[in-house]
């Protein structure tokens, strides 16, 4: 950080800092979701099995997007840490369709397994799936939200300290819901397969 | 419009009417003399939207005093209730009010006094022990004090509309589920405990970053005083427990509004599973209470006895125990889940290592003590009674992790007494301590000390009157949370305990009637030092009342007790005034607790247009927040020494 000489003493690092623990509770939160999941990953209750419900080339559709927003996001954030604003609008805005792309497909996925009977309310199977689920891609909505935002503050001041700061806490934040994809990617759907 | 919201939630019995109407009556009498002494402009600028961590402590404090009250009198009825309604007579409760009065009592006194308190003490020391100027995140600060206040509302909102959860303070599915709990009593309970947690977890981030990031030059981690290794060690706890807690009360809101089977008795949800989740976040939640407590008489007890404290390095590796089993101790508070024997051995065997750290922390306080020059002070006495009831707390807590002795008194009494000898022995007595040995540094004089050594002895009394009984009664098989029993053998011992209530109340008289006196003395009693104590560490290197930025200058520690080492070697700092950078106060702290409160009421309520316009405003207020730029201003070298040889502001 030496090219930003910041105004804040040392804001900069105690902010990010600040966001991994923050990043801690969340990863606690889904911990605790993962572990209900794998409580009651087994309670279909006589209603679609996991193997028969989840379709994998679709599910890994989503995962390649929501990996290849990884690089884009990483590019972004490289480009920050070099001031070109540009390039870096460029890339996070990149990243920020192919969220959306992401969460256009997982919400196609879970409407169909509402309008083939599999409802949240039809057996704790479900109920334990679209909680995890969900809770990721409301993190993602919300994820995108914030980068609309941060992406308007760029636009107006460039990169600044504190621009900077909030597009370093954007890019853990998405790497973050990635590597819980990943869990989630192992543990739901793949695992789902082979019960 | 309204939702479920009818004129049938104004129906209450009379004592609830009562209840209801002297809050009213109490919160008009308060707006009518803060507006007839025009204090609101005041109260919100340097209070409401303060982001000083002085101001925010000292409200945290004023909260948690309200509702200390609160649980007092809730715990007051209870005993009452308690010692008549056995055979003919019911008592003058109902079974359904008595299930609230239980089920708010232990919520307010664990998220709102137990929490409140440490919260409070932690904000107005915390920072000053390690030389900083303010806390991390000082917004965020405010954020979490206003989520704090606004959820605590809801605990005396549903004495008007609606009624509480008669769940018990836990809560347990299914009994909480839609199914057997249709009202909004459980609505209240998931939405004050939802939003005080998230408040709390918000602080434990915070905390954690500023003991991490923002102690001053030469401050290492082995010269933090006790104190902030213990508040460390609690901020670890939060931060690794509350998720936890937030994520369960989600998915039984979730249960509860739109029909998830997770916590379900059927279609295969598991409520055994809530209960292993609470618990998670439950246990280590007990040691969040504590450990503080362990951190303020650490602080006391060296400067009470002019000795450093004894065994610094086994003080905080007994921390750091306790930190790590206490997540590993949970299963214990259901051995008759029926888990199976080993698991329960596990889980038993943990719990009675746990002892073992606490038991070293004793110990050094008491070889503290040795040959030491002790002061009798109230806040020595508090630790003393503190010594006495929290090792009994602690011993029958250990006879109770033996699995095959707990079967036999699971929810029985003995384990009410238990949990009242270590929550008050420990937490309540060690906030009054430090409540006593802070007060001369943040508000410039002492507290009286003979009515609150005659303060002490009431609550000490008065506290094993009350609790000891319930110890053997609950030998002889009474459950807890019993409206009414027919054993008439039992009714003596809970009118002994009544009596014992009687005098803890009057005992919480005679701290007002100190707080009384230590008003009328303040000119005898004035700190003119700013070290009234000859205490050791670095909040006793400033004046009292600290100034907003805490320090002139930037302290620099060469040794643990610094302020105690710079007395004695007679170096105190030389360096010239500097510039200070100060965070702006900010009102986006106030306005997301009351659309927090406004969201979550609308969700109570299944007022669904207001949960989304409390939703959209918590959204508006973080997203102006987010394009403010004035957020800081500088104080010049001039300004600052200008301020200084004026003395205290």
């Amino acid at each position: 950080m030496k090219a930003f000489p910041d105004m804040y003493h040392d804001q900069y690092s105690r902010t990010i800092f600040g966001f991994w623990m923050y990043l801690l509770t969340d990863f606690i939160l889904f911990g605790t979701f993962f572990a209900v999941y794998a409580v009651l990953r087994k309670s279909v209750l006589g209603g679609t099995p996991p193997d028969v419900l989840f379709e994998l080339p679709y599910t890994l559709w989503q995962t390649l997007i929501l990996l290849g927003s990884a690089y884009t996001i990483g590019m972004g954030g490289a480009f920050a840490h070099r001031k070109q604003a540009s390039k870096a609008m460029l890339f996070f805005g990149i990243t920020f369709l192919l969220g959306v792309l992401f969460l256009g497909l997982e919400g196609r996925e879970l409407a169909r397994f509402i309008a083939s009977g599999n409802s949240w309310q039809n057996s704790a199977f479900l109920s334990s799936f679209f909680t995890l689920v969900g809770t990721h891609g409301a993190h993602i909505l919300f994820g995108l939200l914030w980068m609309v935002l941060i992406l308007i503050s760029v636009a107006q001041d460039g990169i600044t300290a504190q621009t900077l700061r909030r597009l370093t806490c954007m890019r853990m934040f998405w790497q973050f819901l990635n590597i819980l994809w990943v869990f989630v990617f192992t543990i739901v759907y793949l695992m789902g397969e082979i019960q | 419009m309204f939702g479920r919201l009818s004129e049938q939630a104004l129906k209450h019995d009379w004592i609830e009417y009562m209840a209801g109407g002297s809050m009213v009556l109490g919160g008009l009498v308060a707006f009518l003399l803060i507006t007839y002494y025009r204090k609101w402009g005041t109260l919100w600028k340097e209070w409401f939207t303060s982001v000083d961590h002085k101001r925010i402590g000292m409200m945290y404090l004023v909260v948690s005093f309200v509702m200390l009250f609160k649980g007092l009198v809730d715990a007051g009825m209870m005993r009452g209730q308690q010692a008549f309604a056995c055979g003919e007579s019911f008592g003058y409760l109902g079974a359904s009010h008595f299930q609230q009065i239980f089920t708010a009592h232990g919520v307010t006194m664990i998220f709102f006094v137990g929490m409140g308190v440490m919260f409070g003490l932690i904000n107005l020391v915390l920072p000053l022990q390690i030389g900083a100027r303010d806390v991390a995140f000082p917004v965020l600060n405010n954020i979490s004090f206003w989520l704090f206040t606004f959820s605590g509302m809801y605990i005396f909102v549903s004495l008007i509309l609606g009624f509480f959860a008669g769940t018990g303070w836990s809560c347990y599915p299914p009994l909480a589920g839609l199914k057997y709990n249709p009202g909004v009593g459980v609505d209240y309970w998931l939405w004050t405990v939802q939003i005080s947690g998230i408040g709390s977890m918000l602080s434990g981030i915070n905390f954690l970053v500023t003991i991490l990031k923002m102690r001053c030059p030469g401050m290492t981690l082995r010269r933090m005083p006790i104190f902030v290794w213990a508040i460390l060690a609690t901020m670890i706890l939060v931060v690794f427990a509350f998720p936890i807690l937030t994520a369960t009360i989600a998915m039984l809101s979730t249960d509860r509004l739109i029909d998830t089977k997770i916590f379900t008795a059927d279609y295969g949800g598991s409520p055994m599973l809530f209960i292993n989740l609470f618990w998670a976040w439950g246990h280590p939640e007990v040691y969040i209470l504590v450990l503080p407590a362990f951190g303020i008489f650490s602080e006391i007890v060296p400067v009470f006895s002019k000795k450093r404290l004894f065994g610094y390095t086994s003080m905080v590796w007994a921390i750091v125990a306790i930190t790590v089993l206490s997540f590993i101790v949970w299963l214990h508070h259901f051995f008759t889940m029926g888990a199976g024997a080993n698991v329960n051995a596990f889980f038993g065997i943990m719990t009675m290592i746990i002892a073992v750290p606490t038991g070293v922390k004793i110990f050094n306080w008491l070889f503290t003590m040795f040959r030491g020059k002790i002061q009798f002070t109230t806040p020595m006495y508090w630790f003393l009674g503190f010594v006495l009831i929290f090792t009994i707390g602690g011993m029958t807590g250990v006879l109770m992790s033996i699995p095959a002795a707990d079967f036999q008194i699971h929810n029985s009494l003995f384990l009410v007494a238990h949990f009242h000898f270590v929550i008050i022995g420990g937490v309540l007595f060690g906030f009054f301590a430090g409540f006593t040995y802070w007060f001369p540094k943040f508000i410039g004089f002492k507290m009286n000390e003979s009515f609150g050594k005659v303060a002490f002895w009431f609550w000490m009394i008065g506290f094993v009157v009350a609790f000891f009984p319930l110890f053997i009664l609950g030998f002889m098989g009474a459950t807890r949370r019993m409206d009414h029993y027919s054993v008439s053998a039992w009714q003596p011992l809970f009118v002994v305990a009544a009596l014992g209530a009687i005098l803890i109340f009057i005992g919480v008289g005679f701290q007002v009637l100190q707080i009384l006196a230590t008003i009328k003395e303040r000119k005898r009693n004035r700190d003119t030092t700013g070290d009234p104590w000859d205490g050791r560490t670095l909040e006793w290197s400033t004046s009292s009342p600290p100034p907003f930025y805490n320090f002139a200058m930037t302290p620099e520690v060469k040794t643990r007790d610094p302020f105690w080492e710079m007395k004695r070697s007679g170096v105190r700092a030389t360096q010239e005034y500097e510039e200070i950078h100060m965070p702006k106060n900010s009102a986006v702290g106030f306005w997301i607790g009351l659309f927090s409160f406004i969201c979550s009421f609308g969700v109570i309520w299944w007022m669904w247009w207001l949960a989304a316009l409390g939703a959209v405003g918590i959204l508006a207020a973080i997203i102006t927040r987010f394009y403010v730029k004035d957020v800081d201003y500088h104080l010049s070298k001039e300004e600052v020494k200008r301020l200084e040889e004026k003395g205290s502001p």
